[in-house]
């Protein structure tokens, strides 16, 4: 599969970035290029339309390991701070979430009128939304982290409500009943029966919760490109016309969901072992 | 309070359900005593409110006529007092805890001391040592269930309220289940409302057995066990069982004769056990609609 698809992308590559490669070669009387050199070429352009996988691996290799972490060049210097909003993002999400779930399977008003609110507020275009943000906190002296942990809050929290919400109220009747013949109180039936029973609603919603944080991080900043983060490395690379460095970028970012996502199911094992699931 | 007294006492118990299509009356002027240390069934078809009885007895629905009391008090109040231990049909345990957090569950929520020693003393009673450390799934369905029966043991309530215990079970666990929860009953002298609807598990483990019918839910007949305290299984096979069987029988299905006999008193005195049978569906031998 994975062969299948950097075939495509080489092909792609030849035929996306042939015009260009024809406009070089006629500008140096190059005529009757046989098709290996000329397919070699188009693999090999400073800025191509679209940049062969060597290309885009070499740059990740050497924005990554082969520069100094401290450099403004560093794609890891930029995957860590994009890094830090997006986990700041996600906890808080994932706090507010939760907390909205609590108040709507426990106050009837909030069941009947939060809801609507909480599915409109994903309706708006997150694009829209996030220079806004990060402007206007801007504005008032809040920049850095803290605007763009904001719209990661404002995407990831969703899926945490919606799952925690049916996860809060998949106990039974009968294990609901017999709580109340031990005359437990709310909390106790919180603590000690709903919360337990939500975790793996918890933790679904907590996957797919840490990769929009991630998306929310990166829109946040492509409105503020004095702050660094791998939407500033994507934005400057789209100005300059450096495929490659977007390129790199966006591997680097998926790549960080994907090792995101993957801590997320791995603290789900874990919590799994000790909560007695089936092996 | 006296041994003789009585731990749960119904005066005219009326309760009746509203619901979009009409009220449904599932308890209908139901009087009764539970006397300390019996071992009392509640048996009948489907629908006649042997549940909703006990689930008014421990303050899970609220009854909307009448008067009943437990250890002298309202339901309420014995609830929050955790006079009793409730078993539920299904064994209902955390499947995140294992055996012996989910016996200690109660213990927590009532914030008792020594809970280890009360876990291991209900394990014991239920034949579960050895199983504190497995989580649910691990075990079969007929030792959850006995796990359940441990964990509604283990803050000593002296009054046992048990729904369909057994009702899922096959007829081989239920038979061993049934023996020894005669064992238990006789080593901790406790209080005991069982609702079935197996009539040889009524007539094995009760001192009195309460048929009622359906519609509107209430107690037709109370029958006085005179079977020994001690009960070995083949105590089954035995003309006195087969006997008061019989009588259970009799009582809450109306087979033929029975019929013949409810439907004769009909025109006259005694209301028919059937409410819901008119006239001429008993005459015409249909029995009434089961629910």
């Amino acid at each position: 599969m994975l062969a299948a698809i950097v075939l495509f992308w080489y092909a792609a590559a030849i035929w996306m970035n042939a015009p260009w490669q024809d406009t070089l070669n006629s500008r140096a009387n190059l005529t009757n290029v046989p098709f290996t050199d000329f397919a070699l070429s188009t693999w090999a352009q400073a800025k191509p339309v679209l940049p062969s996988p060597h290309q885009v691996f070499a740059e990740v290799w050497n924005a990554t390991i082969g520069t100094d972490i401290t450099s403004k060049r560093s794609l890891a210097y930029h995957a860590g701070i994009t890094l830090g909003g997006t986990l700041l993002g996600f906890a808080l999400g994932t706090l507010l979430g939760v907390g909205l779930a609590v108040m709507i399977v426990h106050n009837d008003a909030s069941n009947r009128s939060l809801m609507p609110w909480i599915i409109a507020s994903q309706t708006i275009p997150i694009l829209a939304i996030a220079p806004m943000v990060v402007v206007g906190l801007g504005a008032v002296g809040v920049t850095g982290m803290l605007p763009k942990a904001l719209i990661s809050m404002y995407l990831s929290f969703f899926p945490v409500v919606v799952g925690m919400v049916k996860g809060l109220r998949t106990p039974e009747s009968i294990q609901l009943d017999l709580m109340r013949t031990y005359n437990a109180s709310p909390w106790q039936v919180f603590s000690k029966l709903r919360w337990p029973s939500a975790i793996p609603f918890l933790f679904a919603s907590m996957k797919v919760g840490i990769a929009i944080s991630l998306i929310g991080a990166v829109v946040g900043e492509l409105s503020n490109n004095a702050g660094g983060g791998l939407g500033v490395r994507l934005l400057t690379g789209s100005y300059n016309g450096q495929t490659v460095q977007i390129w790199a970028a966006l591997f680097i970012a998926a790549g960080l969901a994907a090792a995101l996502v993957i801590a997320v199911g791995f603290a789900e094992r874990l919590a799994n072992a000790r909560m007695g699931a089936r092996a | 309070m006296s041994l003789a007294a009585s731990v749960v006492s119904a005066k005219n118990l009326g309760l009746t359900f509203s619901t979009n299509d009409g009220d449904v009356i599932a308890l209908s002027d139901v009087n009764l005593e539970i006397g300390a240390g019996e071992f009392v069934s509640f048996i009948g078809p489907s629908g006649c409110g042997k549940t909703t009885f006990l689930r008014v007895i421990a303050d899970l629905e609220q009854p909307t006529s009448g008067s009943i009391t437990v250890n002298g008090t309202s339901p309420s109040d014995a609830r929050l007092n955790r006079a009793y231990g409730y078993v539920f049909q299904a064994p209902a345990l955390y499947p995140w805890r294992t055996i012996e957090q989910n016996v200690a569950l109660p213990l927590e929520i009532m914030g008792l001391s020594d809970r280890a020693a009360r876990i291991q003393r209900t394990l014991e009673l239920v034949n579960l040592t050895g199983f504190e450390k497995k989580f649910p799934w691990q075990l079969s369905g007929g030792m959850q269930q006995r796990a359940s029966i441990a964990r509604a043991l283990s803050f000593d309530a002296d009054l046992l309220l048990m729904d369909e215990p057994f009702g899922a079970l096959d007829e081989i666990v239920r038979d061993h289940l049934n023996s020894e929860l005669l064992k238990l009953w006789a080593r901790t002298k406790k209080t005991i409302a069982f609702v079935t609807h197996s009539i040889p598990e009524a007539v094995y483990l009760s001192t009195k057995i309460v048929v009622m019918s359906p519609r509107p839910g209430r107690v037709t007949d109370i029958i006085e066990s005179d079977l020994p305290a001690e009960r070995p299984l083949d105590i089954r096979e035995t003309p006195e069982f087969l006997r008061l069987a019989a009588r259970v029988r009799d009582a809450c299905a109306p087979a033929t004769r029975t019929r013949s006999r409810a439907c004769a008193s009909f025109s006259t005195a005694r209301p028919c056990p059937f409410s819901s049978c008119s006239p001429r569906s008993c005459s015409s031998g249909t029995p009434p609609p089961s629910g």
